[in-house]
């Protein structure tokens, strides 16, 4: 490859933490005017590395050197200004402020003097780059009021409006739904025959092949192999992330419902939700489709006991109860596996164990007292049960890799031994192996007897594990499929169905 | 490569120990400055003189584990002592009733600050800062303004007394330290505190009752504080309404030195203690080297920059 071609190179770069070596001598070139994917399983490195070219971590060995000349960041003001921009796998954002404010921030329009904020222009630009990514919104909306995927969408619109050369997208389709990951696929390859390079991260093996025109593999904090698109098919892929050739990723099942687990009818929540009406048995998987804001989590959340209803009844073995508190609902059996582990999974200062215990407590202590033999005991299990990989059970969990905290969300919940299982999207920003492991796990609970409720914008994950799919548009129920007659459009069908929740 | 296991190893230790060799560092250049530093008596004079604030400091560690604060710490010092001196003239009540007296009305002050921060969901800033003054205003309507002299041995023993040739207080403050510790450490609510102080959120959603235990920490703090007040009542035998001015500064001083973060879910009351005999070891040390009193509060002050500043450093790794 000529020089010249290569606009950004890492060499024999090093990272790492406390107690693990995050990368391990990574060698890679990416090109200018590509669209180059890295990709590999839970803590491989890939959102170590895209930070380290980020300048958001300053300690590292070995080189990054962009066009020629190294790059010793010291900062991420240092990395704009060199022309790389990113959107990361955690969104980053200031809750608080508006849409405008949060997309222009740092780089606002303001009078050159007095270094005033001119607000016509602030409102002006970001409308134009929201258009850009093909997003209407307003403005002026607080970052905190919108949905997951809008704020992805905003995010994915700031990093481009630094008109950068190198654009880092980690994860960038998580919480988006088909539609939308469509439209920001096509922004991907306008930006690429614009000149830009693009290094996108992401477990979705259909997108990387149909937008990568390179991939990367990362395996351990290695650089495993490097290929042209069509040098390498899927399989191939995924034995080179996982080190060993994987099965059938959604197993099969006997599918033997028993009683009504959960019920819900006529639930409404005021602007938000209407009349939704399903029930779950023991033994089965209910997906619950549709499009992102749809009202899936917000119903979710009533069962648990976060968010309070209006109208209708939650009836749990045929009796109606009243849920009003998360204690409620962990006392009745039911579990939770939240969408988003950062605000209402995890917390980041405790050690992986203690939060893997702390929905249960009375599980490991006499008393008032905690039981420290005990907890080890049971953490352990469950770690190994999910084969949850970090140095200790006292590493903090805030230091983990993504799909490594998702799976301690995981154990919490299947620490209680809940009836009635919760998860929302159990899945999101995790490796292929791990979801392996995971829908295994799934379908193991429901063959043991469970309920489970499983909310998911992967049409994938739905039509694999669910025995009834559940479908809700605009906060109501749209339609309600078994699986022989659920299929991709059948579904998709149903989800952009007309109708809102204030009719 | 032994080198790099080395020297992540000293900065591992650095990491964990580093407030203990400060503090030693400190008392080793003291004892060189000072023949008189290094000397039984004067260990035990600095933890006498310390053990008010201490006491203090351990309370308002587990305010701020949760994410909160508690800016009413002096005035519930001042109130409860004026409490329990009126209940404390000699022959009026069994020692008991003073002591419990001043205990419970701090444990009753700190509840209405808990409920009122839970309930109506105010900054635990403005509503410890209102509690200030009104518990202010409380001691001086109970002592009608005038200190309240005149109490039994018995009580007066609590602040001058030693057992064993240790200060009563210093026996208290242990006491309180060693229970706090194992609180916090080894049961469920030590748990849910650091847990609401983490991700209060995330606390909710795992079924911890968040006010339940905020509650309960603003009520441990100013029962602590209640238990400082008697302490002090005791030791000057006087209920003063104007005493604890500006006692809380000390306090959050000692725990924001001693590790604690002011965000909350990270610290310990271990800490705490150390940064209590951080500042009391350097005022003690530098009276005994006649440094004038206005400088030692700037060296106060800039050892509490200096610590914070640390402490990012340590978050940030």
């Amino acid at each position: 490859m000529e020089p010249r071609d290569c606009i950004l190179e890492l060499r024999e770069v090093s990272k790492d933490f406390p107690g693990v070596r995050a990368l391990d001598q990574v060698n890679i070139q990416f090109e200018r005017a590509t669209v180059h994917a890295v990709v590999g399983e839970n803590g491989a490195g890939k959102s170590t590395l895209m930070k380290i070219l980020m300048g958001l971590y300053r300690e590292y060995t070995g080189d990054v050197i962009l066009c020629g000349r190294p790059l010793a960041h010291r900062g991420v003001r240092q990395a704009l200004d060199a022309g790389i921009s990113m959107i990361h796998q955690e969104l980053m954002y200031v809750p608080h402020m508006s849409v405008a404010e949060n997309l222009l921030l740092g780089q606002e329009p303001a009078s050159r003097f007095l270094r005033r904020v001119d607000r016509r222009a602030t409102h002006r630009q970001t409308k134009q780059l929201l258009q850009q990514v093909g997003m209407d919104l307003d403005p002026n909306r607080r970052m905190n009021n919108l949905s997951v995927a809008e704020r992805q969408m905003v995010e994915i619109a700031k990093a481009v409006s630094y008109d950068a050369r190198i654009i880092i997208m980690d994860e960038p389709t998580s919480a988006l739904s088909q539609r939308e990951v469509q439209r920001l696929l096509a922004l991907i390859a306008e930006l690429r025959s614009r000149g830009v390079t693009v290094i996108y991260i992401s477990h979705k093996l259909e997108e990387v092949f149909e937008i990568a025109d390179t991939i990367t593999v990362l395996r351990d904090g290695r650089v495993i192999a490097t290929h042209a698109k069509n040098e390498i098919d899927a399989n191939r892929l995924i034995a080179l992330m996982v080190g060993r050739e994987l099965a059938d990723v959604f197993p099969k099942r006997t599918y033997e419902p028993g009683a009504d687990m959960l019920t819900v009818r006529n639930l409404t929540r005021q602007g938000v939700f209407r009349n939704v009406s399903f029930s779950v048995r023991q033994g089965e998987i209910l997906g619950l489709a549709g499009l992102m804001g749809a009202g899936r989590t917000e119903v979710i959340r009533c069962l648990f006991g976060l968010d309070t209803y209006d109208e209708g009844q939650i009836l749990v073995e045929g009796q109606e109860i009243s849920i009003r508190s998360p204690a409620q609902a962990l006392k009745l059996g039911l579990g939770l596996v939240s969408e988003d582990r950062q605000i209402t999974g995890l917390v980041p200062c405790l050690s992986l164990g203690a939060n893997i215990t702390l929905s249960h407590m009375n599980r490991c202590s006499w008393g008032p007292v905690i039981a420290r033999r005990k907890e080890q005991a049971l953490v352990k299990r469950m770690a190994a049960a999910l084969a949850i990989k970090s140095s200790s059970s006292a590493q903090r969990v805030g230091n983990l890799s993504g799909g490594n905290q998702q799976k301690v969300v995981l154990a919490k919940a299947l620490l209680g031994e809940p009836e009635i299982l919760i998860l929302d999207e159990p899945t999101r920003g995790i490796d292929i192996g791990t979801k392996a492991e995971i829908y295994k796990l799934i379908c193991r609970l429901a063959d043991e007897g469970k309920a489970i409720i499983m909310v998911s914008s992967e049409l994938p994950e739905i039509l694999g594990l669910s025995d009834r799919v559940v479908v809700l548009s605009n906060g109501t129920v749209a339609g309600q499929l078994p699986r022989e007659q659920a299929s991709a459009e059948a579904i998709m069908h149903y989800a952009m169905a007309r109708g809102t929740a204030t009719d | 490569m032994p080198e790099r296991n080395i020297a992540s190893h000293m900065d591992r230790a650095l990491q964990k120990y580093g407030l203990l060799i400060a503090f030693a560092v400190i008392c080793l250049i003291l004892s060189l400055l000072s023949p008189a530093f290094l000397t039984a008596q004067n260990g035990i004079n600095v933890l006498r003189q310390i053990s008010i604030n201490a006491i203090l400091a351990i309370g308002v560690t587990v305010v701020i584990l949760t994410g909160g604060i508690d800016l009413s710490l002096g005035s519930v010092v001042a109130v409860t002592g004026v409490l329990a001196a009126t209940l404390a003239h000699p022959g009026a009540y069994p020692l008991i009733v003073p002591i419990a007296a001043g205990i419970l009305g701090g444990v009753l002050i700190g509840a209405v600050n808990g409920l009122v921060i839970t309930r109506f969901r105010v900054a635990p800033f403005i509503v410890t800062l209102g509690m200030m003054t009104i518990a202010r205003g409380g001691a001086l309507i109970l002592s009608k303004g005038r200190p309240v002299s005149n109490l039994s041995d018995a009580f007066n023993f609590i602040g001058n007394g030693s057992v064993w040739g240790v200060p009563v207080p210093v026996l208290i403050l242990a006491g309180v330290f060693l229970v706090s510790h194992f609180v916090l450490r080894q049961t469920t609510f030590g748990r849910y505190v650091y847990a609401v102080g983490g991700n209060e959120e995330a606390a909710r959603a795992s079924g911890i009752g968040t006010h339940k235990i905020k509650i309960a920490c603003y009520s441990i703090c100013a029962g602590l504080a209640g238990l400082a007040g008697i302490v002090q009542a005791s030791r000057i035998t006087t209920g003063q309404p104007n005493a604890g001015i500006s006692y809380e500064l000390d306090a959050i001083a000692a725990v924001v030195i001693g590790g604690t973060s002011l965000s909350g879910g990270l610290g310990g009351v271990a800490g705490t203690i150390l940064g209590a005999l951080i500042i009391g070891t350097l005022n003690n040390g530098l009276d005994l080297l006649n440094v004038s009193s206005y400088y030692q509060q700037v060296i106060k002050g800039l050892i509490i920059i200096g610590a914070v500043i640390l402490d990012r450093k340590k978050a940030s790794q």
